[in-house]
């Protein structure tokens, strides 16, 4: 691939990238989140087709229009969420797209035969008509690899596919790497995590902010260095923190733990306390669990929470999202088309949702103050709307986010949970949170942040706690906070318990 | 992400031409007919339009025609009321026909066998409604099964209970005594009243029962917390429920309404039919749910209105009475209605 350029409306997500893949050799794509990383593959794979530049294979050119054709191209992607479909056999998963039929009929013996075929190669043993749903996730993952190598794959992509898995499982799964090599397949591999990087990278191509910084072979990129081409980026100087003087103690956590579903527990143990007009970053890759532990205090998660919660020096138990509001908590989402907004109420309906008791009283809406306040919260931000009585479906992100950020204003909260404030968003819609961040410092809030650049965690927080697969692995001040200290705590190099915790990092149902 | 700063100038691409200068008529006409009211009006201006045309040698134009067509719609748009809370709030409810033929049967029985007054028997029977749109509406919000399941099981169940309390008989005036033979009673007042004409024998009360239906379904969606809520849930359950938005307590509260009105509408069909039928109702709830989809509140939810279901009530009520007076036979109006209703909801679909 050469010269790839991908924009996703105005934003500029690649940027005159290359990468190549050999067969027999494990190349890693690393990065950090927001990289290009994923936007590489999906071109990859054929699924985002308006992009420029070139794609060869085998030397000729070749532009997949559809995952289809990108298959038939040799090209498998195993995806972070498993793209099985879980009711279906392990038979009819391999062969979804090309099974043996006559006459139209499948031939179910013909297709579980060549099924057990194709699972023997990776060593696997089950029974290829049970559900694919009932085995679990590693052997999943495995079952996804039999699929690609049934399609005579030439280019498999893995996408963090051991982020789901625990270390024996993992074990396997780099054998398997091993095996594949030796076939003569190219691996791209993407993943957060140094052990591994270290471990099976032939070569690594790193991307950052959608530019190609370069690709080197593994032997000659050590950990530090391959560190400092995944952050080396100045600290873009709009992000500024004014500071002000401290207040007491908001909000302070003791071993907290959440568990959505009353499954692994995703946050274990987290200790914190933030203080009136402080910010704490809270930095972490992808399966950190930091967003959890927002959802899981904010009362997202109903009762599967343990651990003691401390409002103003009160002890809380938030159960429902609706008490903690009542408390004066605010939770921007990281999501805010799945989980921040209704897309399709109007601006002033949007801002008034989580304050609408106050702003109805006796049940009646009064049109006139939830316009009153849609035009108090919005006016500083110049949020470019036509009416706001427009639907908030047809903003642009970055006023959408404004919307987001108006209706948790109404609450006047005193603690702000902001989970990824500033994605997706433009330069100048970010210049103004960051300076909306620090007005409500300022006043008192206290704010827990959650950001995956790390210019920004950088820049805007007066402390940083990294989590790691759910636990917290180090902490910062402002002062002695680098990008590579916050960015190998966050990978779990220097991670203080043992790999053997098996904090599940899978999605979890909510965000 | 890497991004590039927006033109500052320039208007924003995402939000184009609707801007909120003072425009024109024309242009606010234009958006009027772009608009789901608009083009619910444009549906029933059609059926309107075909009614002039195919008069039936002037039926069309009597003021009886226009009286029985808005009396025929009433039982069914009583139903839509209750369907459009639920529909918007992103559920749907199978259930209002066989709650309304449970709620006739408990009506007659009360009204007609044991004399009770209006005043004890319009109470219960709603509170028996308001019940089975409750349990309907606790398992789907809090136990969390599928609306279509909850409510096609409470249809079932309530269907069940009509003919249990009914011995699957029609409870009419002829009373059986214990004998054996037949008593006839007098038809309770509650009936007279409610199967009656006013303003000089020009409208239905049925008529007059369903506008206040939609008064006060009006009242609940379009200037209330609860209707706030729907909408937002409908739109969005998780993003709602992550704004504190009492998201399983508003759900209920629309299946509880949706089965009071169903109460209404039973107390309206028995008062027609003079008799408790345990059989009545089957099918309407189909009839409620396309009133509310021809409207255009979207079966997906988050979007649509009481007003619009007036529209689509008006437009069904019409057009069934235009093919009827055309003495166009049941079997050919039930396919035209069913041509209508994909015809409608084509135009209703939002261009995106």
């Amino acid at each position: 691939m050469s010269g790839i350029t991908k924009r996703f409306g105005s934003a500029l997500v690649l940027n005159n990238v290359q990468f190549d893949v050999r067969s027999g050799e494990v190349h890693v794509l690393a990065g950090e989140n927001g990289a290009g990383k994923s936007t590489l593959v999906k071109i990859l794979a054929g699924v985002h087709t308006d992009f420029e530049g070139q794609i060869k294979i085998n030397g000729r050119e070749a532009r997949p229009r559809t995952t289809l054709e990108a298959s038939a191209l040799g090209i498998a992607v195993i995806h972070q969420e498993l793209s099985l479909i879980g009711p279906m056999s392990v038979a009819d998963n391999i062969f979804l797209d090309r099974m043996p039929t006559r006459a139209g009929f499948v031939q179910d013996k013909l297709q579980a035969e060549q099924a057990v075929a194709c699972i023997r190669q990776l060593g696997l043993d089950i029974d290829v008509r049970e559900p694919v749903e009932r085995f679990p996730i590693a052997v999943q993952q495995l079952i996804e690899i039999a699929k690609a190598l049934s399609q005579n794959a030439k280019v498999i992509i893995m996408d963090e596919p051991t982020s789901a898995l625990n270390a024996p499982e993992a074990e396997r799964l780099f054998a398997l790497i091993r095996s594949l090599k030796e076939r003569g397949c190219g691996i791209v591999y993407i993943s957060h995590k140094m052990e591994e990087i270290e471990r099976i990278a032939d070569r690594i191509t790193v991307l950052r902010d959608g530019e190609w910084i370069g690709t080197t072979p593994a032997s000659e990129l050590p950990v530090t260095r391959l560190i400092e081409w995944m952050v080396g980026r100045k600290i873009e100087e709009f992000a500024t923190r004014n500071a002000p003087p401290l207040g007491a103690e908001r909000l302070r956590l003791e071993n907290f733990c959440v568990f959505p579903g009353g499954r692994n527990p995703v946050v274990q143990n987290v200790s914190l306390s933030v203080r009136a007009g402080e910010i704490l970053g809270l930095g972490g890759l992808q399966g950190s669990g930091a967003s959890e532990l927002f959802v899981g205090l904010f009362g997202g998660y109903g009762r599967a929470t343990r651990g003691a919660t401390y409002l103003d020096g009160k002890q809380v138990r938030f159960t429902a999202p609706r008490e903690a509001i009542e408390a004066g908590v605010a939770f921007l989402t990281n999501d805010r088309k799945a989980t921040g907004l209704v897309l399709s109420l109007s601006i002033t309906a949007n801002v008034a949702l989580a304050a609408l008791p106050a702003l109805s009283p006796g049940g009646w809406l009064r049109p006139s103050r939830e316009h009153a306040a849609a035009v108090n919260a919005t006016a500083p931000m110049r949020l470019r709307a036509a009416s706001l009585d427009m639907e908030v479906n047809a903003l642009s992100g970055g006023n959408q986010q404004k919307v987001a950020i108006a209706k948790w204003l109404q609450i006047e909260p005193k603690v702000l949970l902001l989970d990824e404030p500033t994605r997706g968003i433009d330069i100048a819609a970010k210049r103004e949170i960051y300076q909306m961040i620090n007005e409500w410092t300022a006043r008192g809030v206290a704010v827990l942040l959650i950001t995956s650049e790390m210019p920004e965690l950088l820049a805007l927080s007066d402390r940083i706690m990294v989590m790691h697969r759910g636990c917290l692995t180090a902490e910062f001040s402002r002062a002695n906070a680098t990008p590579e200290a916050v960015l190998s705590a966050a990978m779990g190099s220097s991670a203080v318990p043992p790999s053997g915790n098996q904090a599940s990092s899978r999605k979890s149902p909510i965000l | 992400m890497k991004t590039i700063t927006h033109n500052r100038i320039a208007p924003d691409p995402a939000a184009p031409s609707n801007s909120s200068e003072p425009s024109s008529k024309s242009s606010r006409l234009r958006r009027f007919a772009a608009s789901p009211a608009g083009r619910a009006f444009a549906a029933l201006l059609l059926v309107m339009i075909v009614g002039v045309i195919f008069n039936a040698d002037g039926a069309f134009f009597k003021i009886g025609t226009h009286r029985d067509a808005l009396r025929q719609a009433s039982v069914y748009g009583i139903l839509a009321c209750g369907l459009t809370l639920v529909i918007i709030s992103g559920g749907i409810d199978l259930a209002v026909g066989s709650m309304l033929a449970l709620v006739a049967v408990a009506c007659a029985k009360m009204a007609i066998q044991y004399g009770w007054s209006a005043w004890l028997v319009v109470p219960i029977c709603l509170i028996l409604g308001a019940s089975c749109g409750g349990v309907a509406g606790f398992v789907t919000a809090r136990l969390q099964v599928q609306p279509f399941i909850a409510t096609l099981a409470m249809m079932v169940f309530a269907r069940g209970l009509a003919k249990y309390a009914s011995g699957g008989m029609k409870v009419s005036t002829a009373v059986r005594n214990p004998d054996g033979t037949y008593r006839y009673v007098n038809v309770p007042p509650l009936f007279h009243f409610v199967d009656n004409r006013i303003l000089g024998d020009n409208v239905s009360v049925v008529t007059i029962i369903f506008l206040l239906c939609i008064l006060v379904a009006w009242l609940f969606t379009a200037k209330h917390r609860w209707g706030r809520y729907l909408y937002a849930i409908g739109g969005n359950e998780e993003a709602s429920r992550l704004s504190g938005v009492p998201v399983v307590g508003a759900k209920m509260f629309a299946y509880v309404l949706s089965g009071a009105f169903a109460a209404v509408a039973g107390i309206c069909q028995a008062a027609q039919e003079q008799q408790g039928d345990p059989e009545a109702g089957a099918g309407y709830e189909l009839i409620g749910i396309a009133m509310v989809v021809i409207g255009g509140t979207s079966l997906m939810g988050g979007r649509g209105g009481i007003g619009l279901t007036l529209l689509g009530v008006l437009t069904i009520g019409y057009l069934d009475k235009i093919l009827s007076i055309n003495a166009v036979p049941e079997a050919g109006r039930l396919m035209m209605t069913g041509v209508i209703i994909v015809i409608a909801v084509l135009t209703q679909r939002r261009s995106r």
